[in-house]
């Protein structure tokens, strides 16, 4: 047990573990004290300098975010000092803002906002310094907006792509008054390094960072006659929308978001999940094949270990920072794009539409996503396959626009056909899901059991460690996959890039011996994603997690190779996994990019 | 001299100096008594925030880390301070010598010299000067090296964590204290980081004894020190001077005859009006100094002097964090508006709380002592900011 260390916060004793911080000694005592720098996630900045406390015996004022307690330390957080200090420095970056809160994308979810109002700040006290900067707006990337009128330079973004997502694309650059946050020779971000996963727009307090939105163009779609406008859902949106329209995180809000997507006038509500099911189709027949190639032809040039290909913000990385690995990556594309090129063949087909009205729009828990819809690699049936992605945030926007009261909707089922899902797929949004899902269908096409897991349930692969192996021993295969009898299948999860590297700096070095990677660029895999509701941390990261979950248990069906849209879908479509069709439409390929 | 107050030192530039046998002397000591011996002269450190050197030695060697450095902060970057670059060209062994027996207390194998990215033509002397030194301690036996890192120019690399930043190849920013370099300084490691002429001081503390150093200065302000002397003076230049004059003495030595303020301790330091010449002491009693001296007579405006160093600062602040970033673009703009009219004189007193905020929140000592000029000039000279 640490030391025990005993201080006053405003006058109340207090006992706490030594090396905690005064911020977080006050939180204990339910004392708020204001923070901007300073993020859960991250390493602490005090930069900020929102946070000071008075310490008796100090001169100058702490942050109480970076300051450790002390024995017999006196603290005051509400003194004449600390507010004339707090008030000044919140003059100061209102200063250097662009304060034109009302056309403010983020009008109404903004830390400085919050803080404004809070600490009254009503005529400017200082001059502003806006006209004096010469602030440039970044508005070429298809996923993020970078507008620097409007930051603050507490460098949550800068700590977030190095710390979370060892990517670094955003830096600081310049000092004194020009220090400004920017990328490699202060390139738009679309040409750096930027994987475009929305972590920073997670964590920007203001509107500095923001998703580029489709609304308008997804509303104008919805409205013109001629369209016949499909939506898909991510699985990782049903289980965080909600804290966007005044739930509490964890709440399953399936039913309410379908019904809610009907009334805004979506011509079919569908599901990702539905094609999540085929990507594991597609996906683990492919590792199988593999799989064969090395151990029965012993074919030197098969690719092992083979990773997932789901998380558009991995893919950019991986095609920055270990391209010589892109082979190794399923050639599966992901199912927000497998969705896409089948809603204007296939389900067009069905329906009898014409593929050239469709409007394809998603809903996903993701930046990164817009720009994998706007790859050139992205229109195998001939159109672009995803014409407009909204993050959950989006579609939360929308619902209000809408003039919907969320909470009070009835539930209702997604439509048909590719609206049928399993629990499967549903749990591709947390971290491990997407093994799990796997492997539930592998070992019983392999051994025609269900996976030794009670209730299907790989603990194995849950959990929130930044880095998962598991193994699985295959006994009792059916006489066509005789040559993976007795195998230990080796698998490896990870979620947040800086863990991504942790597992590609070992398949470089030769370690690991794995078969199958599992990687998701944002921290707890989709429910993390950069375009789920603000705030984030691992607390309400883990509810989310544990809403899949429930979510799965609940399923009727909970098995990728038993949904029968999927296996309707064979029969008429595609014929087989790794078909002919298959592969004109549900694979692809990524190309090397460089570093700088 | 001509001034009977003002007493001439030659401790530093000193040349008659058996530099091998002052080190084989300090190495036969025991770390306590060397502690002891350091603690007896009172030496305070030179850079200007004049913490004991003694302590710091004595808290970096306790640390139980077997890995440890000492850093000579060489990043001599005070508006107005030049004295280091004239010990590092004049007696670099000296330097060394003092930071060897820094190595030998705190238990260090390697020791860095953070040189000034302006003092890069002083580099291949350094350079020589090492290799004649590493040479002697071998000969001793003594097993500690010395390497020179190179700052690219930025002033904020003076402050010790931001120098411990640049020397690991990040961004100079500083970071956040505690921890100090005594428990985590370069490479998180336990660090002892002194000025240039702190080392030489420790060293020639062991060539003549503590009581000698001791003798010179004050109680609070022990010893002589190196002062840099600049602006409307007849004798600019680098002089050594006991601790203890009033600012009138010195007025008295280096003026023109028409003083109007002296600038004690540079950009961010204090300015002392004709005033309070006769009252106020050079030293940690009075207005403390790393060195730099600069006399103004009555043809400088004091204004044209304050915009000037908040232009400095305005572009030196490393920018993170916000009281030093933006107020020092504030204070700037704000004497700026005041003199032209834009704003009214009371806004002065704006800018003064102003001040005061960045004195006791900014995160560095760079933020916390702009208010010490502007303040002390804006007080002191209110006309001539308004008219």
């Amino acid at each position: 047990m640490a030391n025990q260390i005993n201080l006053t916060i405003d006058g109340m004793p207090i006992t706490v573990d030594e090396g905690t911080t005064i911020l977080q000694a006050a939180k204990k005592l339910n004392i708020h004290i204001p923070t901007l720098c300073y993020h859960d996630d991250l390493c602490v900045a005090g930069n900020c300098r929102v946070c000071v406390v008075e310490m008796k015996g100090s001169k100058t004022l702490p942050a109480s975010c970076a300051m450790p307690v002390a024995e017999g330390m006196e603290i005051m957080t509400n003194t004449i000092k600390v507010r004339t200090a707090r008030k000044h420095i919140i003059d100061l970056l209102l200063s250097e803002h662009n304060a034109k809160c009302t056309t403010c994308y983020k009008n109404g979810n903004c830390e400085l906002q919050e803080l404004a109002s809070e600490y009254k700040i009503s005529e400017p006290m200082f001059i502003d310094l806006v006209p004096y900067k010469n602030y440039q707006m970044d508005a070429y990337s298809p996923s993020i907006i970078k507008d620097d009128s409007k930051c603050i330079r507490c460098q949550r973004c800068v700590r977030t792509c190095e710390e979370l997502q060892h990517v670094s694309a955003l830096g600081v650059a310049y000092k004194g008054a020009h220090m400004k946050i920017s990328t490699f020779f202060e390139n738009p971000m679309f040409e750096v390094i930027c994987t475009n996963c929305g972590q920073c727009v997670n964590r920007c307090p203001t509107g500095a960072l923001i998703e580029r939105n489709y609304v308008d163009e997804v509303w104008q779609a919805i409205f013109d006659d001629d369209k016949h406008v499909v939506v898909q859902t991510a699985p990782a949106v049903r289980v965080a929308l909600g804290e966007a329209l005044g739930m509490e995180p964890g709440e399953i809000v399936t039913g309410k978001m379908v019904t809610a997507l009907r009334r805004l006038g979506f011509d079919s509500v569908l599901d990702t999940d539905f094609s999540a099911d085929l990507t594991i189709m597609e996906e683990g027949f492919e590792l199988l094949g593999r799989l064969k190639k090395a151990l029965v032809d012993k074919d030197p040039n098969v690719k092992l270990p083979m990773a997932t290909s789901c998380s558009p913000g991995w893919i950019k990385f991986i095609e920055h920072t270990y391209p010589e690995y892109l082979d190794n990556l399923s050639t599966c594309k992901s199912p927000q794009q497998m969705f896409g090129a089948l809603a204007k063949t296939y389900y067009a087909q069905k329906r009898n539409l014409d593929p050239a009205k469709i409007v394809s729009v998603s809903i996903m828990p993701c930046t990164a996503k817009k720009f994998e819809a706007d790859r050139p690699e992205m229109s195998s049936s001939g159109y672009k396959d995803v014409d407009y992605v909204l993050t959950t945030r989006e579609l939360a926007v929308m619902i209000k626009q809408a003039g919907i009261d969320f909470s009070a909707l009835p539930e209702s089922q997604y439509d048909s056909v590719m609206g049928i899902s399993t629990g499967a797929a549903v749990i591709f949004g947390a971290t491990g899901g997407v093994m799990e899902a796997a492997l539930r269908t592998a070992y019983e096409v392999v051994t025609g059991r269900e996976v030794p897991f009670n209730g299907l349930n790989i603990a194995l692969v849950r959990g929130m460690d930044g880095v998962r192996e598991a193994s699985i021993k295959i006994d009792g295969t059916k006489p066509e996959w005789k040559f993976l009898e007795g195998v230990e299948l080796k698998t490896v999860v990870a979620h947040g890039l800086t863990n991504a590297k942790r597992v590609m700096d070992a398949v470089r070095e030769g370690k690991g011996g794995w078969h199958f990677i599992e990687i998701m660029a944002c921290p707890g895999g989709c429910i993390g994603g950069g375009g789920q509701p603000i705030p984030t941390n691992e607390e309400i990261r883990r509810k989310r997690v544990e809403a899949i979950y429930r979510e799965d248990a609940g399923m009727p069906i909970r098995k990728s190779h038993e949904n029968p849209e999927v296996i309707a879908l064979y029969k008429e479509y595609l014929q087989e996994p790794n078909s002919h069709k298959s592969h004109e439409l549900l694979h692809t390929h990524y190309k090397a990019r460089q570093r700088y | 001299m001509s001034n009977n107050f003002l007493r001439r030192v030659d401790l530093i530039f000193d040349k008659d100096c058996d530099f091998k046998q002052v080190l084989r002397n300090a190495y036969k000591r025991s770390n306590d008594e060397i502690i002891n011996e350091l603690l007896e002269s009172g030496l305070r450190g030179r850079g200007g925030a004049g913490f004991p050197t003694a302590l710091k030695w004595k808290f970096t060697s306790e640390q139980p880390d077997p890995e440890k450095y000492v850093v000579c902060n060489a990043d001599e970057g005070e508006p107005g301070t030049f004295k280091d670059r004239e010990i590092l060209f004049q007696v670099p062994l000296k330097i060394f010598g003092g930071m060897t027996i820094c190595a030998k207390v705190i238990g260090a194998k390697e020791g860095y010299i953070y040189l000034r990215g302006e003092y890069r033509f002083l580099l291949l002397e350094l350079e020589n000067q090492l290799q004649i030194f590493h040479s002697i301690i071998d000969d001793l036996k003594i097993p500690f090296h010395i390497k020179i890192v190179m700052g690219s120019g930025a002033y904020i690399c003076g402050e010790e964590s931001a120098l411990f930043e640049s020397m690991e190849g990040d961004r100079g920013e500083p970071r956040n204290k505690p921890p100090y370099p005594t428990v985590s300084g370069f490479r998180k490691k336990p660090t002892v980081i002194n000025n240039v002429e702190t080392l030489v001081y420790a060293f020639m503390i062991f060539r003549y004894g503590a009581r000698k150093f001791k003798e010179l200065g004050t109680i609070d302000s022990r010893g002589s020190k190196v002062f840099s002397v600049s602006g409307d003076t007849p004798k600019p230049g680098i002089y050594e001077l006991e601790l203890g004059m009033t600012v009138e003495q010195f007025v008295q030595e280096f003026g023109d005859g028409d003083t109007k303020a002296v600038q004690v301790g540079g950009a961010s330091g204090f300015c002392v009006p004709r005033k309070k010449f006769k009252d106020t002491i050079i030293g940690f009693e009075g207005v403390p100094t790393g060195g730099s001296m600069m006399l103004f007579n009555s043809s400088r405006s004091m204004y044209n002097v304050l915009k000037n160093y908040l232009e400095f600062f305005e572009e030196e602040s490393c920018g993170q964090c916000t009281p030093c970033r933006v107020g020092c673009q504030q204070l700037k703009l704000g004497i700026e508006a005041v003199k032209k009219g834009e704003k009214h004189a009371n806004y002065l007193e704006q800018l003064q709380k102003l001040a005061q905020t960045m004195k006791i929140t900014a995160k560095c000592g760079l933020g916390q002592s702009v208010a010490n000029s502007f303040s002390s000039i804006v007080e002191n000279f209110r006309e001539e900011m308004i008219y």
